[in-house]
């Protein structure tokens, strides 16, 4: 057995949290929050089975918990990043081509991002991946499919006009979205 | 995703098959037959190009965050985390080491005038030993995993004590009674339920004004588990052990089998150990 099985996979973990939340802290945080829990559900891990695909069943269900506790707190609250994305500073035209990336994959729904990054930056197979999410493989597999034309759409719509050529009229097709503004 | 023969490599590609040949996710019969499809079909070829590069460019992303130094809280975290399994194993290979001593070669029994001592059998058939491995097995197991936990180190707490006695006594199926061990310094903590191999079984944890804590572990228990088997069914056998890194006091006392655990001296944990035979 590795001494320090758990220390191992944190760099990893760490770089996950960090493309799923776009936040460094928010990143740190769900990975601390992770370790603790692993810590204190030491019992549910069965022993000899892959840890590091446990460990990122740990953060998944943290993050899904924590989504739902903030979508509760936020509800009616929200803006869609979509509808606001003409009034966010407008990109650096010098800006790496993996700013970019990290920035349409925030918008990618969670559900679709997880996937995606645990298939390709995780190199996870698709039956892990459906254990991970708690999902059957073909939803894996379906949300595979639209995390990666969705992302496609979005790296390929020119940066400054996104808001307008990509699917975010596609919700209500005729008018400019009202903004919901946060007060 | 197994292409019929019938139908070589004319097909075009399924979705799936694009995404298995992107992530290389098929056995590498498959892999090549899709490959062969895929110079047939030229939609497919420049989706699997896209999403190749795609999936290289996830591949790439954030890769210095896997180079920076661990941050301090993380790195705690994790090796408290990898701490408390190794506790856990340490724990789990002690009990069972501990408990082949005490069942096997019967030795730290312990001459003390009040208490009834009886003598394990050499005879003693393996099943009924067996029964005593588990249980100090899972009386050590259950101190090492609950003993440190600062959150949720019980389940029900000493403030609802009434409550806790009479949930504990109908899970395990005996009325319990709670010790009092204040004189000795340690108050409650609170209890737990946990499964045992013949039954509910209950963890009393106790914490003194140090912060040390001991587990009183309990369950129903045939003395004829232990003993052979013309003892009498509430016959009583006590022992000690200090192999491990805690020492354990263990006894088994009308239809009662006790573990008590703790990180104290053997006289500290003596103490102890008698105020609770002398209540129960």
């Amino acid at each position: 057995m590795n001494p320090q099985p758990i220390v191992n996979h944190i760099p990893a973990l760490r770089r996950y949290a960090r493309a799923l939340t776009g936040d460094a802290w928010a990143a740190d945080d769900l990975v601390q929050d992770t370790l603790e829990r692993a810590c204190s559900k030491w019992r549910l891990w069965l022993v000899g089975s892959d840890l590091r695909a446990w460990l990122f069943t740990v953060m998944h269900n943290l993050l899904v918990n924590q989504v739902r506790q903030s979508a509760r707190q936020a509800s009616g609250r929200t803006v869609n990043i979509d509808d606001v994305a003409h009034e966010l500073p407008a990109p650096d035209a010098n800006l790496a081509p993996l700013l970019d990336l990290q920035r349409c994959l925030l918008r990618l729904p969670q559900e679709q991002r997880v996937v995606l990054l645990l298939v390709t930056m995780e190199d996870m197979g698709y039956a892990d991946v459906a254990r991970i999410t708690g999902v059957p493989i073909g939803t894996v597999m379906s949300r595979l499919s639209r995390a990666r034309s969705r992302l496609q759409e979005l790296m390929d719509a020119p940066a400054h006009v996104h808001a307008h050529t990509t699917d975010s009229a596609s919700a209500d097709g005729k008018s400019a979205p009202a903004l919901r503004r946060l007060k | 995703m197994n292409p019929s023969p019938s139908t070589p490599s004319s097909r075009p590609l399924t979705n799936d098959e694009i995404h298995a040949l992107v992530d290389g996710q098929a056995a590498p019969a498959q892999l090549a037959a899709l490959q062969a499809r895929l110079t047939l079909d030229a939609d497919a070829q420049a989706t699997v190009l896209k999403w190749q590069r795609q999936r290289d460019a996830l591949r790439g992303l954030l890769q210095q965050v896997e180079q920076e130094p661990v941050p301090a809280s993380l790195l705690s975290a994790g090796q408290a985390a990898t701490g408390s399994r190794q506790t856990l194993q340490q724990w789990s290979r002690w009990g069972g080491m501990a408990a082949s001593a005490l069942l096997v070669f019967g030795a730290g029994w312990l001459s003390h005038g009040q208490w009834e001592m009886t003598h394990l059998s050499s005879g003693t058939p393996m099943s009924k030993a067996a029964h005593g491995r588990e249980f100090i097995h899972q009386a050590a197991l259950a101190h090492a995993v609950y003993a440190p936990e600062v959150r949720h180190p019980v389940e029900v707490t000493a403030a609802q004590q009434e409550h806790l006695v009479q949930w504990l006594s109908k899970r395990v199926g005996k009325p319990l009674k709670v010790p009092q061990l204040s004189d000795q310094g340690f108050d409650l903590v609170g209890g737990r339920l946990l499964p045992g191999n013949e039954g509910a079984r209950a963890q009393f944890m106790f914490q003194n004004a140090g912060g040390q804590r001991v587990t009183l572990y309990l369950g129903v228990m045939d003395a004829n588990s232990f003993n052979s088997s013309n003892t009498a069914r509430d016959e009583t056998a006590f022992r000690f052990s200090s192999d491990g890194p805690v020492p354990s006091f263990y006894w088994v006392d009308q239809g009662f089998g006790y573990a008590l655990t703790g990180a104290l001296t053997r006289e500290g944990l003596l103490a102890l150990a008698e105020a609770i035979y002398r209540q129960l």
